[in-house]
């Protein structure tokens, strides 16, 4: 009887008690949904285009962070840092495409997965012979992101927002906008669909597969820039950082691979789910809970929901 | 091996000369196939299940490679240009486009959205591939209706329009069918059919159609080829083999006198296979 109280009753009775802790802990993880959210972000453009599962998404984060500010370590003003660090992740694009798509077309989706897991690690000492293996702090001033926090009044106290999570929550929000309008109005938005639906029909028409697989690589390397940036600020610029990419595959699972809505979505429900879990019912079993819920949460997913919230549906005609 | 003086026309668009074909770099499908398409004209590419007319039409809109297959031997030649080593991307912007079996249309995408997608190669404004997408409107009002439609709801005969529409988006000089009439009723088949007549009369798109339905294609092209495992075996104006005793056998369907057995069918196919 006790314990049923102390998971279905206490919880509720505390949020309402105290309605101002809770919105903090629904902030806090609605920030770090919207950072997983883009991370899965990156998962699913290339998924979509390419069909493969890029387990180095969350090393090209890293990459991209590190790259930033490693530059401005060696003396490059923050702005052409962060040019440079783009134009590193279009190299890394078209490197990709030639040296690791291109010769592996036409074999099968595990090859090409296992290509990734060799994508991450030459990523890994790439960035350690330039960067070195030191953790970093991210060049947030530099980059002019706001520091500090607000106080929000509301009715049982306040909230605290740090201008950071604010910013990061605008950026996502901003980027996930724009990615929406370049693939629904734009010609080259319009041929990703298209090769996402069927690579054979979109080469018959004259989409080059080559140009398409650069184009969402770089997409994807850009969106992980600014996650790293973010992530970055948090804690701290080193490769333990990837661990945090893994916390994409929940919200992939949730969300469901093919889905742009989807990856966001699931970013929230987990980043707000974990916060909110480890919060209330964390305590009950000594806290701590927030580093697997993610993954029991995905887990019931799977079972009841396989293709996810917004997966698409196989469009098959009788 | 093929009668070279029967040949459709003097000036022809598409111009295959002998080639080869080799799937994973072993299995040797197309052993020899020449065939040509004259300037504006319909030709019919006839054959069985696995004859390889869908192979020779791949083979020329060099949709081989992704399947691993290559030309080993001969030469594709395209409006006076060998295109054997082009990419698809650069073939049609050439004017060289394949409206695949299965129509292959993008499920997830509206039935405008995929006539777009046909305009990937042009780069002559947005304004000129409006006008298209209107004329292609125009030739097909069912299409228009349905613009808005997810193209994986769309009905066979839908698709089938939408997938020859979006290949009109890239204005090509020449159009590779393969299978129009698979999988759609008889009278949507003959639609299709009239279509292409009247691209070809308006238009002066020039056409190469895969078929096994022998008896519409020759009733629409001018001049026919049939293939028989990876050879030309006959070829002829379509009046000629129309009336010609072993098609009208085979692929017609009309035997001369009344009904047979299987079994003597069979043997009769083997003894008279052409050139074999």
């Amino acid at each position: 009887m006790d314990l049923l109280r102390a998971i279905f009753i206490d919880p509720f009775a505390q949020m309402i008690g105290s309605p101002d802790l809770l919105a903090q802990t629904i902030w806090e993880g609605f920030v770090g949904g919207v950072l997983y959210a883009l991370i899965a972000l990156g998962f699913v453009l290339i998924f979509k285009a390419s069909g493969v599962f890029n387990f180095a998404q969350g090393i090209m984060m890293v990459f991209a962070a590190l790259t930033l500010v490693g530059l401005h370590e060696k003396g490059v003003p923050a702005w052409v840092a962060l040019i440079l660090t783009i134009a590193v992740m279009y190299a890394l694009a078209v490197g990709i495409e030639r040296l690791v798509l291109r010769p592996l077309v036409n074999q099968p989706d595990i090859i090409l997965f296992m290509a990734t897991f060799g994508i991450t690690y030459f990523l890994i000492g790439l960035g350690e012979l330039v960067f070195g293996g030191n953790p970093k702090s991210m060049i947030t001033k530099e980059l002019f992101l706001p520091g500090g926090s607000i106080d929000l009044h509301i009715p049982g106290g306040r909230v605290q927002l740090q201008k950071l999570d604010i910013a990061a929550a605008a950026v996502a929000l901003i980027m996930v906008a724009g990615l929406a309008l370049f693939f629904q109005k734009t010609r080259i938005g319009r041929a990703l669909r298209a090769v996402a639906d069927d690579h054979q029909a979109a080469l018959s028409v004259g989409i080059s597969l080559n140009q398409i697989w650069v184009i969402v690589w770089f997409t994807a390397g850009v969106v992980a820039l600014a996650t790293g940036i973010f992530w970055g600020a948090r804690s701290d610029v080193s490769f333990a950082l990837q661990v945090v990419a893994l916390k994409a595959l929940p919200v992939l699972i949730l969300g469901g691979l093919t889905s742009v809505p989807g990856a966001i979505v699931g970013g929230l429900i987990i980043g707000i789910g974990e916060k909110l879990g480890e919060f209330y019912w964390g305590p009950l079993l000594g806290g701590g809970i927030e580093s697997w819920l993610a993954y029991i949460i995905a887990l019931a997913f799977l079972l009841f929901r396989p293709q996810g919230l917004f997966g698409e549906k196989i469009i098959e005609r009788i | 091996m093929v009668s070279q003086t029967a040949s459709p026309s003097p000036a022809p668009i598409l111009d295959v000369l002998n080639i080869e074909v080799v799937y994973n770099a072993v299995a040797l499908v197309l052993k020899g196939v020449s065939l040509n398409v004259p300037k504006g004209g319909v030709v019919a590419l006839l054959g069985a299940n696995g004859a390889g007319k869908t192979t020779t039409l791949k083979a020329i809109s060099n949709l081989l490679r992704a399947e691993r297959g290559e030309v080993t031997k001969g030469a594709i030649v395209f409006d006076g240009e060998r295109i054997d080593r082009l990419s698809p991307n650069d073939l049609v912007r050439r004017g060289a486009i394949q409206v695949m079996e299965g129509r292959h249309c993008f499920g997830h995408l509206t039935i405008e959205e995929n006539l777009l997608t046909g305009a990937f190669t042009r780069r002559d404004g947005r304004a000129a591939v409006m006008r298209d997408l209107e004329a292609v409107y125009a030739t097909f009002p069912r299409l228009k209706e349905r613009r808005s439609t997810q193209a994986g709801y769309a009905s066979g005969g839908e698709q089938q329009m939408c997938a020859i529409g979006r290949a009109m988006m890239s204005r090509p000089k020449l159009i590779l069918l393969d299978e129009p009439s698979m999988g759609l009723a008889p009278t949507v088949v003959e639609e299709i059919f009239e279509i292409v007549r009247d691209l070809n009369a308006r238009e002066g798109v020039s056409f190469l159609l895969a078929e096994q339905n022998a008896n519409i294609a020759l009733r629409y092209a001018s001049f026919g080829y049939i293939l028989e495992t990876g050879r030309v075996v006959l070829d002829g104006a379509a009046e000629a083999l129309r009336s010609n005793e072993d098609v009208r056998e085979f692929y017609l369907g009309v035997a001369q006198s009344g009904r047979r057995s299987f079994k003597r069918v069979k043997t009769y196919k083997r003894r008279k296979r052409w050139l074999a």
